[in-house]
């Protein structure tokens, strides 16, 4: 999958679980910088993101990612 | 649709594909039906959080206004809630019920029902779920020595005795308790049922338990066992998560476990359905009977098809045998329709199973509302089957207060749809369950009586009554409380008690309790009329006084006045006093107190009346046609 695939999937679902309007989804967005992107809300994206592409992360994987752009490199890797 | 996902909640409708779009679009303050309509689909946990927070906007009172009834409860659990919580609150919308919650920090629920000075005291639940988990209880550690096993299960039990205690003590009414489910890795492999030590074992004598303290205790349970094991127990845990975040059980379950919860707090508002209304033609059997003919229809041994929809009739009679009511709502000449019933040999289902049969070619919405006035049972209280997803459609749009499952495009998965949604939950049987459907079919017998006799004065003579009163007791109890929390439209106040708390009336001197029963030539009514007086020393006070409609103008009231003014009298009170609480449905009952001949005594703005009869000027009637046993007022008291 390209990257901007990726992204505008991940814009979707982060707006659908943050509950939030349209949202642009950076590279190096981290967690500080989305309104309601806390510890709890975290666990439900990484649901979503597992239910959305049918794969799981791994516990290794999650503690790894630091920025938008870590979690869509896993994507890429994991869906290849 | 070809599979049914039942942790997909696959018996509503898929959500809109714009749901977060309408949801924001909406001004909750003022929409909430429409924030009903969109909680009667399958949402999924993201749906649901957002749900929630559109409902934070409203305000209760509006949702009273709005026919939901209000529930606090506290959700006490000791893994994380912060996801549960919200699609709590949510579901409960789809089951009639608008709630506030209390949910304790993480790790605190003990400490809080324990702690008399906590938060959990001052906020005054309703009700409280105990939702604990196998591992905070001890449970998740295998012993070769029986003993020691034993030893966990009696403390994991002592434990949730003590919290039900404490909630006790907190003057909470009702506790909801949880059974544990299984977690799906053996230990010993298939000798684990057979070792008291492994854990299977342990949760397994765990849930017996827990199920004995419910019946000593007048408790509700959720089965929780059962649902984990329904959806798969290895998909209902979910490690991972709980390393992570402590979740009890996996996220993707969390939909199906709060509509869980969500149906059973409107059971216990007497919010279940009570009658299955039935289409025909592809619904009870294959084909189209004024097209197809007797022989040509489909239902039966011998065909895969056939013995599908045979199940369905079979599964329509299982609920009838509890007391679900059972009618027939189809596009069709009145006589084609009927022929199966009487002549084709594979039926199971026959015409005296069915209380109201209606095939004609009108809008079946009209039909459905002309078949609740029949029964004399609001239209919420129906539940609708139909494999054709325009009706379906049809009467969604104009009763969205009628349950009315999607189904699979296989016949064969339509018993699944009907179980799995749970529109006829229960918190107990009683025997009067058993005879329901038989006492709506005298029902129309007595109506055909009174056509032929005329005089109605004579006509209640004919019936050959008899009327028994007593107070609260064992057996009456859980047909008490459902009388408490179904009846709507003959009851004064529609104050809602649960089972246990209709126990501690039992043994309460200062309350007046009656049950009554009514019988005659045409059947047993079984109990029609709940009445708690609370005594003081010159004013006797009327708390609830129901009574079941279908028994109406059988002069039961007055009777029942009697008794209580007999009884008061020997305690040497002066006056009783009536209040008549409005509600939605009860506007019947507004002037009840005056015909039974009280005085108003006073008129609130928001529509409550206060009535007051000297007992010094009060004479019983003369003369009732019934035949009238009590025990004495002393032993009625």
């Amino acid at each position: 999958m390209t990257r901007e695939a990726i992204f505008n999937d991940l814009n979707e679902i982060f707006a659908d679980v943050l509950d939030l309007g349209d949202l642009s989804l950076t590279e190096a967005t981290i967690a500080d910088d989305v309104e309601e992107w806390d510890s709890l809300s975290h666990i439900r994206l990484v649901v979503s993101i597992e239910q959305h592409y049918g794969f799981k992360f791994t516990t290794a994987e999650i503690e790894a990612l630091k920025s938008v752009g870590d979690l869509v490199d896993c994507i890429q890797k994991k869906t290849g | 649709m070809a599979v049914f996902s039942i942790e997909e909640l696959n018996w509503l409708r898929p959500a809109p594909s714009d749901f977060r779009a309408k949801l924001r679009a909406l001004d909750p303050t003022i929409e909430i039906e429409a924030l009903v309509e969109l909680a009667n689909h399958a949402l999924d946990l993201n749906k649901l959080t957002q749900l929630n927070r559109a409902l934070g906007k409203v305000d209760p009172a509006q949702a009273k206004d709005a026919a939901l009834s209000s529930v606090r409860l506290a959700v006490l659990a000791d893994a994380t809630t912060e996801y549960i919580a919200p699609a709590i609150r949510a579901s409960a919308l789809r089951h009639g019920i608008f709630t506030t919650l209390y949910v304790p920090d993480y790790g605190q629920a003990t400490q809080e029902v324990l702690n008399p000075e906590s938060g959990l005291t001052s906020f005054g639940a309703d009700m409280a779920l105990l939702a604990p988990d196998c591992r905070s209880l001890g449970l998740a550690t295998v012993y070769m020595n029986p003993d020691n096993a034993k030893a966990a299960v009696d403390a994991a039990i002592a434990q949730i005795r003590s919290l039900v205690d404490g909630l006790k003590r907190t003057a909470i009414p009702t506790v909801i308790l949880q059974t544990l489910p299984i977690p799906p890795d053996p230990w010993c492999g298939h000798y684990d049922r057979r070792t008291p030590g492994s854990v299977a074992a342990q949760i397994a004598a765990f849930n017996e338990d827990l199920l004995d303290l419910a019946e000593e205790q007048s408790l509700t349970v959720l089965d929780i066992a059962t649902l984990a094991d329904t959806v798969g127990r290895s998909r209902w845990f979910d490690p991972a998560y709980w390393h992570r975040a402590k979740l009890p059980f996996a996220l993707d379950c969390v939909p199906l476990y709060a509509d869980h919860v969500a149906r059973m707090l409107g059971t216990l508002r007497g919010k279940a359905r009570k009658c299955l209304v039935l289409d025909l033609d592809n619904t009870c059997w294959g084909g189209v009977i004024g097209d197809d003919g007797l022989d040509g229809i489909r239902i039966g041994q011998g065909t895969a098809e056939g013995e599908a929809f045979l199940a369905i009739q079979r599964y329509a009679l299982d609920l009838k045998t509890r007391g679900v009511v059972l009618a027939v709502c189809s596009k069709n000449e009145e006589d084609a329709a009927r022929l199966p019933f009487q002549k084709h040999p594979d039926m199971l289902l026959r015409e005296d199973d069915v209380s109201v049969f209606i095939a004609n070619w009108t809008d079946k919405a009209s039909n459905i509302r002309h078949i609740a006035k029949l029964l004399n049972i609001g239209t919420d209280a129906l539940a609708f089957l139909d494999d054709n997803p325009a009706e379906r459609e049809r009467v969604r749009q104009m009763l969205p207060e009628v349950a009315v499952p999607e189904l699979s495009d296989d016949p064969a998965l339509y018993p699944t749809a009907l179980a799995q949604a749970g529109y006829f939950e229960t918190t107990g049987l009683s025997a009067d369950d058993e005879q329901r459907a038989d006492q709506y079919r005298a029902n129309a017998a007595r109506s055909v009586a009174m056509e032929t006799i005329g005089d109605y004065g004579e006509y209640l003579k004919s019936l050959d009554m008899v009327c028994e009163a007593r107070g609260f007791d064992d057996i009456g109890r859980t047909r008490i409380a459902q009388l408490i929390n179904k009846s709507n439209q003959f009851n004064l106040t529609t104050r809602r008690y649960t089972e246990a708390e209709v126990a501690h009336m039992q043994q309460n001197p200062d309350l007046f309790t009656l049950q009554i029963r009514l019988a005659d030539k045409f059947g047993d009514n079984g109990m029609i009329s709940v009445m708690i007086f609370r005594k003081g020393t010159e004013d006797w006070i009327c708390d609830t006084w129901l009574m079941s409609c279908r028994v109406l103008g059988r002069r039961v009231e007055e009777a029942a006045l009697g008794l209580v003014a007999d009884a008061a009298r020997q305690a040497g009170a002066k006056r009783l006093i009536g209040e008549y609480i409005p509600s939605e449905k009860n506007r019947m009952v507004s002037g009840h107190f005056e015909k039974l001949g009280f005085a108003k005594t006073a008129e609130e703005a928001d529509g409550r009346t206060i009535w007051q009869l000297d007992l010094a000027g009060y004479n019983a009637p003369a003369q009732l046609p019934m035949t009238l046993n009590s025990p004495p007022a002393d032993a009625a008291a």
